[in-house]
């Protein structure tokens, strides 16, 4: 047992150094036995009964002043001039080699002594012995091999960069000394070392970007750029910390894409508009990936993209627009509304076409970005508003979908195709402006497709959901309301001719059927009054009587430029030859003009006129399909050339012969009246904006000028784009009509009379 | 009895009364007892005015009258009460002191405007009023707004509108007292009647165009 005379500092602190000259001859690598289980207590009691002692033998201060001086004097002898004359690779392999010795001398030494950690330390708030070690290290080794080290790692990394193989754990390795030695923070490594990483790494971009943008071309570019930005990231991952791959790739994306985004945008042959128009889909994807890093850096690229995609449509607008006039020019009868063939046709067709092709842009290259959707879209607006040869979108569109509804009017798609037509063709209706213009024209040829019976029902109700959904029910009201029409006329008519049968005179009276329509929903036609036959007469009367019964208080209009007839007519006198045709008539004023010639073989217009008080002009277009075309079943009297006048005189062919057994008679369809539509919906635009006026006055009591407008526009959006001046106007009018007055106190405000 | 007590009670009243009533029979038309336009014309003459005068207009306006050409008895009263005056002299002396009141006090002026387009409406229900009798009357009612002669000139130019409703003759007022005579301050998002909207446009292409003061 030793004796309880306490340890004195010198003679402790002797037996200490020897533990000390051991642990550095192991450092330096020289041939020394590593220290064993016994050495080891006993270095670590020493430093223990030093620092139980009573005092003044409590030796706790002392020890912990000499176990710093430790670090330091060997510090100062071995490590620093080991460091001195070293570059570079040297530097740093030597660097690293320093620190992993102070990390085991900070182990051992802070192992044996350890009991200054457990009472000492932590009653003085003082550093703990690994801190000890590391704050030495920091102020003597480091403070002074800092910039010496980061201009050797910076040159490494240059290396690397050019493409040299550089030591990356050795980099990583003294990299972690720059970030230990900041302890708690991330300082020494900010400061010391990754502060001059980005000022160098901009330069070598800088450098670098100035090159390439002036011989590459912007795909090439591009390449490198995403090259770069691969490289860097990876250069992270292998030896810098992960805090500086925001800053290090900011850098890079400043040099390489923010500075020349201008440039490589517009290069000639290769810029964002060559690269649309080369179709290259693959370099705008990479261009869509590179600039949406930085800030506002799409912009440029999808103002670009409206600016193609619209010239492109302004050509197919034109094209179109010289197609349609120089057919005119050349004197060709324009087509029928509705055969699809010419210039305006197919002009819709390749909007689709357009609207597809760019949409797959926006989902392939660009990622379906919203700023690229709202690109396209305003590219779209700005050209489908646009007119060719004098008709607008709307009516062409309008048009189109009649050519694809009506039975037997694009028989080449073949039916699954024509939905997917249509379904195309009604989305575009997002873009135009005069939504309520092509909702008038769609109803007139649906009109004409329902009274004709050339409706495919699935198509039909397909595009009236279709606009319900994207429109609202406001807009398909009518529409609806004309198919509903019909399928409650047939169910009349059967009703109608069960009532027939229970009728005294059933069987006399001339087959007859009847649509009734609902004077709201459908166009207007125009009436007529025309006398007709009494068999005619007769029929229409029982219906009449029918309908009577079953309703109360309605008034029948009879439209007889819509009804059909058929009439057989045979057209000997003599008896053996008895040929007889069905003569398909599509207006009821073929009969009524036919049947006057059952009553005299020979008239005189002015006579068949007068009979049947229809107006003149109307009368020539029956007489000239009746005796002007192929099948000539009147003839007319004389030499006389040109449509039929008044003084005219008419006899029926008895020597009418045709291979047919039934003869169609057409009478020419009127084009719409386009003016007259537009007219319509011009009035129509002026009440939907006084409804709108007052709607949100009433609600909203007193507003200023321009509220008032933004919500009409906003309201009537999905109609039509209300002009901002006719709003103004319709405001006067209804103060004029006492809906609204100016406020006295502040006159740019109106308010609400109730 | 009642008769005198009333005449009696009436005195001070009736004294007044008595003169302007004097002065209304004097060129009233006994039949419709009212002075129609053949006693306006000699009572003009008697106040040294012309008919046509602005001062007339002023006085009608004192007196509320109605019917263009006609003074019942009670607005000729009481318009001659307002104007404390019972002789044709004292009508006289006092239509300046009207020009004045009318010239320096706002809410007298537009009230004197706003009579004057009321006063050129001739049917029960007619609310608006044609062209040139816009344009004649804005010219007696507001000769020195130098805007004026400018906006008659577009009135009478302009197609679009026939006639002047109300509210844009009381905003025209409202522009002359707003909006400067080189229209540099006029400001489109404001809520002015389009016709005002028309007649900057109109004013700005024709800004060199020497203005026509007759």
């Amino acid at each position: 047992m030793g004796d309880r005379r306490p340890i004195e500092l010198e003679a402790g602190w002797g037996k200490m150094q020897m533990g000390v000259a051991k642990l550095k001859r192991i450092l330096e690598g020289e041939d020394e036995p590593q220290f064993d289980a016994d050495l080891y207590m006993q270095l670590y009691t020493i430093i223990y009964n030093m620092c139980t002692q009573k005092p003044p033998h409590d030796y706790s201060e002392q020890l912990y002043n000499r176990y710093r001086d430790v670090f330091c004097v060997y510090i100062n002898e071995s490590v620093i001039p080991a460091l001195k004359d070293h570059r570079e690779d040297r530097l740093l392999g030597e660097l690293h080699r320093r620190w992993n010795n102070h990390q085991v001398m900070t182990r051992w030494l802070s192992r044996f002594f350890n009991y200054l950690d457990r009472y000492y330390i932590s009653r003085h708030s003082l550093d703990s012995l690994s801190n000890v070690g590391l704050i030495c290290f920091r102020d003597q080794v480091y403070s002074d091999v800092k910039r010496r080290a980061r201009d050797a790692l910076l040159t490494l990394i240059d290396k690397e960069r050019e493409g040299e193989k550089i030591d990356n754990m050795l980099v990583k390795n003294v990299l972690d000394i720059y970030i230990r030695v900041g302890m708690e923070t991330m300082d020494k490594y900010e400061n010391d070392f990754e502060k001059d990483l980005l000022v160098a790494t901009a330069a070598y971009y800088k450098r670098k970007a100035a090159v390439w943008v002036a011989e590459d071309s912007c795909p090439d570019y591009m390449l490198k750029a995403e090259a770069c930005l691969r490289q860097e990231e990876e250069r992270v991952g292998n030896y810098l910390h992960i805090s500086t791959k925001p800053k290090l790739l900011e850098q890079v994306e400043n040099e390489v894409l923010r500075v020349y985004q201008q440039q490589l945008l517009e290069k000639e042959n290769s810029g964002v508009s060559a690269l649309l128009r080369d179709d290259k889909k693959e370099d705008l994807g990479r261009m869509y990936r590179l600039f949406s890093r930085i800030s506002g850096g799409l912009d440029p690229v999808a103002a670009a993209f409206r600016k193609h995609v619209e010239a492109d449509g302004m050509t197919l607008v034109r094209d179109a627009d010289a197609a349609a006039a120089a057919k005119k020019d050349a004197g060709k009868k324009k087509p029928m509304a509705g055969t699809g063939d010419d210039a305006e046709q197919s002009f819709v067709r390749q909007v689709v076409a357009l609207h597809d092709k760019y949409r797959l842009y926006v989902e392939d290259c660009f990622s379906n970005a919203s700023l690229f959707h709202k690109a396209l879209k305003e590219a779209f607006e700005a050209f489908c508003n646009k007119q060719i040869a004098g008709a607008t979108m709307a009516q062409l569109m309008a048009d189109y979908c009649n050519t694809l509804l009506k039975k037997g009017g694009a028989e080449k798609l073949g039916d699954e195709a024509i939905g997917v037509m249509l379904d195309k063709v009604i989305k575009l209706l997002a873009y135009l402006n005069d939504k309520d213009l092509f909702a008038e024209f769609y109803r007139k040829r649906l009109s004409r497709r329902l009274l004709q019976d050339k409706i495919v029902e699935h198509h039909e109700m397909q595009v009236l959901a279709q606009l319900k959904a994207q429109c609202g029910a406001q807009f398909t009201g009518k529409m609806e309301g004309m198919v509903n029409d019909l399928q409650l006329a047939r169910d009349n008519q059967q009703a109608f001719e069960e009532w027939c049968q229970g009728q005294a005179n059933s069987g006399s009276v001339v087959d007859i059927t009847v649509s009734v329509l609902t004077t709201g929903y459908w166009p207007s036609y125009k009436t007529l009054d025309l006398t007709l036959p009494q068999e005619m007469i007769d029929a229409l009367s029982q219906f009449k009587g029918y309908y009577d019964d079953k309703t109360k208080n309605r008034k029948l209009q009879w439209i007889y430029s819509l009804g059909h007839v058929t009439i057989k007519f045979t057209p000997s006198d003599s008896a053996d030859d008895n040929r007889t045709y069905d003569l398909m008539c599509s207006s009821t004023f073929h009969a009524a003009v036919l049947l006057q010639f059952n009553e005299a073989a020979t008239l005189k217009v002015s006579d068949i006129q007068e009979r049947l008080t229809l107006p003149v002009e109307d009368l020539s277009r029956v007489l000239h399909s009746l005796s002007g075309t192929k099948n000539k079943i009147l003839l007319r009297l004389g030499d006389a050339k040109g449509p039929p006048t008044i003084n005219d005189t008419y006899k029926i062919n008895t020597d009418f012969k045709s291979t047919m057994r039934r003869i169609k008679i057409q009478l020419p369809v009127i084009t719409d009246d386009k003016k007259k539509v537009v007219e319509d919906v011009s009035k129509e635009r002026t009440h939907a904006v006084d409804a709108a006026i007052v709607r949100t006055m009433k609600s909203r009591k007193r507003l200023g000028l321009t509220q008032i407008i933004s919500e009409v526009v906003q309201q009537l959006s999905k109609m039509f784009q209300a002009d901002v001046r006719m709003i103004k106007k319709q405001v006067e009018s209804l103060i004029d009509r006492e809906y609204l007055k100016r406020d006295e106190d502040n006159p740019n405000m109106f308010l609400y009379l109730a | 009895m009642m008769k005198r007590a009333k005449k009696a009670m009436g005195g001070a009243a009736n004294r007044a009364a008595g003169g302007s009533s004097a002065l209304f029979e004097q060129y009233c038309d006994p039949a419709t007892d009212e002075i129609g336009p053949e006693g306006v014309e000699r009572f003009c003459s008697d106040i040294n005015t012309d008919p046509s005068d602005r001062k007339v207009l002023l006085l009608a306006w004192k007196m509320r009258a109605k019917r263009m050409g006609f003074f019942s008895r009670e607005e000729f009263q009481s318009g001659l009460t307002a104007l404390k005056a019972t002789t044709t002299a004292q009508i006289q002396r006092a239509l300046p002191g009207l020009e004045e009141q009318v010239e320096c006090n706002p809410d007298s002026f537009r009230d004197f405007c706003t009579f004057a387009f009321k006063y050129c409406l001739t049917e029960p229900s007619q609310k608006l009023i044609d062209i040139d009798t816009a344009v004649t009357m804005l010219a007696i009612v507001m000769p020195r707004e130098p805007l004026m002669p400018r906006f008659c000139d577009f009135l009478k130019e302009q197609t679009e509108y026939k006639v002047i409703n109300f509210d844009q003759w009381t905003s025209f007022l409202r522009f002359a007292q707003e909006v400067k005579p080189d229209l540099s301050n006029y400001r489109d998002e404001d809520a002015w009647p389009i016709l005002l909207d028309n007649f900057v446009e109109w004013g700005r292409r024709n800004a060199d165009r020497p203005i026509d003061f007759t």
